[in-house]
């Protein structure tokens, strides 16, 4: 048997012997056989991908069984395996086992945990069938098995009002996306008369300057199919326009949030620009269209995420805004760069995740910032995996000799940028530099705030009800520490391995693959599963030694920015955002988007639909149908109960007149 | 003047149309509803004997005695249903017999 049949199923078998055994088998038991799945998982999926990097592996394709054979319509359930495949399930598998491991420990005490990991395993087997596909509507099915799953565990709290309304608003932008990738495959089906993604890659070249008519006007056949897509791909990744979920789904678990920002879900828009990219090559407007959405989101994510307060919504600006990157990478055309990131992203932005996770855990579920500090001593592991980290995804490192992980991936992706000379791509340079700024900026806000200066823990709700609790009947002590006398505990072994891991990756991944992605003559890795210009690496490698230099500099200069306003000079933020009071109340605001589709969409649909269930179906349905029969039938009666009065003297008067009616009828006929 | 045929069956209409007024006017008790019932039955003993007597067919006046036995047994149990329903209910009037109401 082919170890990807073992990869991608494992984890639904776990999923559904765990989900419908439930409470039957147990906490532990279904702990144990989920975790178990995803770890073989990820042990089963480590060999492929280093296959690849050595070149001993080749693109394969395992076909499990016919789907739908309906005229020219044809395609299986098949797995393909290639590098992209590769690189996307050992991301997948990796955080996807360490968070359910990390789970073990963050879930302790709730009291569905069965539930919980059964799901979690559904969203990576969802996942793994998308990267996996080897057809549209295969990927598709992933695509929304995944929006499912994403739904499931966002609103897995349901009992609270936010978190069900954040599920559902997870589930809705994500269908407005769907929408456009469900166009795509139809029209992709339409042109090339078949949905299977080699066989379109291939003739996709051939179709370039064709058109096509679309909502009453020719278009360019294939820069119509691949914004359409696109858009498919914007929803799940959250990109400028569709982002506004992703903030949202901060309501699940925080090892929810980890698999989503870093493995599953939000990666899946990237992953098919970049599966799709031979087709994408064929469009410079597509192209340039990806290359701006992703510049856009990311300054736009950057700036949003340097004046949160919630630890966790920090980060997933974080990650909108590192999505962006990676746009802006396959929209100048390297793919590879793009996967390269993706494939660091997920090691620190899981690690950050769940280093926020662990700092919650610590600090009782207080996730606001601003009541923490000084947690640097009290839980001295998670502050090492959280700087390992945050020195990550700012990109320390130095040029052409060493970094972490972020710094190789974020500085091709620039390089790359820059090397395009096009329009597009400077415009993306730019913005990359000024958001590798305000990462930088608010990665270190978030140390600053977390981990140095004096706790600030007395002020939090959380912390009161905690202490509240551990002292009862003892008397209060005072505390003019700012602690309020509480006393954040270590997270256990079960969350500080995964942080453990993930911090190695975090810090070696880029050094130990950048080669393979990203350097000149790596055709080979690839093996043509996404475009690789040899060109465009010789000019990435040629750009001025100020390009390789900015992010490094902007990098300093965003922690020189947070280490003055956070460390030596506290009450400089405050004032700061006094001075530009209304531009801070933008970006604060997350730049009014929720308002402003509150306004267009959410009111206008409310009004609609309450006029429809006011006018449309309690006015007319209801009136005319159902409660107009049963008018009738209630009068009918009330009328026929009139005529029984009860009286004897009534009856025999009937029955008399009755009678002698009769007998007339008679006598007269 | 001779008594013919007609005026026995003049006199059973009457009879017959004051049980019939009695029961339907009647609002105050039960007791008088078994007057005019038997009332009609008299109007109609009448009737059955006078036209037995006009049409010389004894069949007529045997009827009659049938239908005195029926009344006397009808006036004997309303009579018991009256005396066990005023134990039950401590009323008669006829206004307030209406169970039956749908």
């Amino acid at each position: 048997m082919d170890p990807i049949l073992l990869i991608v199923f494992l984890p639904l078998l776990a999923a559904i012997i765990g989900g419908l055994g439930n409470r039957a088998l147990g906490n532990t038991a279904v702990k144990v056989l989920t975790t178990g799945a995803l770890f073989i998982a990820c042990a089963l999926s480590w060999p492929i991908f280093l296959g690849f990097v050595s070149g001993q592996s080749h693109e394969h394709t395992v076909s499990v069984l016919q789907w739908v054979q309906s005229g020219s319509l044809k395609f299986d359930w098949a797995f393909r395996v290639d590098t992209l495949t590769a690189i996307m399930l050992v991301v997948v598998t990796t955080v996807s086992a360490l968070v359910h491991l990390y789970s073990w420990g963050y879930m302790d005490e709730d009291p569905d945990q069965p539930r919980f990991f059964a799901y979690l395993s559904l969203f990576t087997f969802a996942m793994l069938m998308l990267v996996t596909a080897d057809n549209l509507v295969q990927m598709f099915f992933g695509w929304e098995g995944v929006g499912l799953a994403s739904y499931l565990l966002i609103g897995f709290w349901f009992k609270k009002p936010s978190a069900s309304a954040a599920a559902i608003k997870a589930f809705v932008v994500n269908r407005v996306g769907d929408l456009g990738f469900m166009l795509g495959i139809f029209g992709t089906f339409l042109v090339f008369n078949t949905v299977s993604i080699p066989e379109i890659l291939v003739r996709a070249p051939a179709m370039a300057g064709s058109t096509i008519h679309f909502l009453g006007g020719e278009w360019d056949t294939m820069t119509i199919l691949s914004i359409l897509l696109f858009i498919g791909a914007m929803g799940k990744s959250a990109q400028l326009g569709l982002h506004t979920w992703l903030p949202d789904a901060m309501e699940g678990p925080t090892p929810v949030s980890a698999l989503i920002h870093a493995a599953t879900m939000v990666t899946a828009g990237v992953f098919m620009v970049c599966r799709l990219s031979p087709m994408f090559q064929t469009s410079p407007v597509a192209m340039d269209v990806v290359t701006y959405v992703g510049a856009a989101t990311l300054l736009f994510a950057a700036t949003i995420g340097t004046t949160q307060w919630d630890i966790k919504r920090v980060i997933a600006y974080s990650t909108c805004s590192q999505l962006g990157y990676m746009f802006v990478a396959a929209g100048v055309g390297a793919p590879g760069a793009a996967m390269f990131h993706l494939f660091t992203h997920a090691f620190f932005k899981a690690l950050l995740f769940l280093g926020a996770g662990s700092v919650i855990h610590a600090m009782h579920h207080e996730q606001d910032m601003r009541f923490y500090g000084g947690l640097r001593k009290h839980i001295p592991l998670t502050f090492w995996a959280m700087m390992a980290g945050t020195l990550a995804i700012t990109g320390v490192g130095i040029v052409d000799v060493v970094g972490l992980a972020g710094f190789y991936s974020k500085d091709s992706i620039l390089e790359a940028a820059y090397a395009s000379h096009s329009v597009a791509g400077s415009f993306g340079f730019w913005m990359g530099i000024i958001a590798a700024l305000l990462t930088s900026f608010y990665s270190w806000r978030l140390m600053f705030l977390t981990f140095w200066g004096k706790p600030r823990w007395d002020q939090s709700e959380h912390v009161q009800h905690a202490v509240h609790d551990d002292h009862h009947g003892h008397g209060h002590a005072k505390h003019d520490d700012g602690t309020a006398g509480y006393h954040p505990h270590e997270s256990p072994l079960s969350m500080l391995i995964p942080l453990g891991l993930l911090s190695l990756g975090a810090v070696i991944a880029g050094l130990l693959f950048h080669h393979e992605f990203i350097s000149a003559g790596t055709g080979h890795f690839w093996q043509g599963s996404v475009t690789f210009s040899e060109e465009l690496i010789h000019r990435m490698h040629g750009v001025p030694t100020w390009v390789k230099w900015a992010p490094f500099g902007v990098m300093i200069t965003g922690l020189g920015i947070a280490w003055y306003g956070y460390i030596a000079n506290p009450g400089f933020p405050a004032k700061f955002a006094g001075a530009i009071k209304p531009i801070y109340t933008f970006v604060y605001n997350k730049w009014f988007f929720d308002e402003l589709y509150d306004r267009i969409f959410v009111r206008p649909a409310f009004w609609l639909g309450d006029k429809f269930w006011k006018l449309g179906d309690i006015g007319v349905i209801d009136r005319f149908g159902p409660n107009g029969s049963a008018w009738v039938v209630a009068q009918g009666s009330r009328l026929a109960s009139k005529l029984q009065t009860g009286f004897l003297y009534s009856y025999a008067l009937v029955m008399l007149l009755g009678l002698t009616a009769a007998i007339t009828w008679v006598l007269v006929h | 003047m001779t008594i013919g045929i007609e005026h026995y069956v003049t006199v059973s209409s009457i009879l017959f149309v004051l049980g019939v007024l009695g029961i339907f006017l009647n609002r105050k008790n039960v007791i008088t509803i078994l007057m005019s019932i038997e009332l009609i039955l008299l109007a109609v003993n009448i009737n059955l004997v006078a036209f037995s007597a006009f049409l010389g067919d004894l069949t007529g006046q045997v009827f009659a005695m049938f239908v005195l036995t029926v009344a006397a047994g009808e006036a004997a149990i309303g009579l018991a249903i009256l005396v066990l329903y005023f134990r039950d209910r401590g009323t008669i009037a006829v206004d307030d017999v209406s169970h039956m109401k749908g």
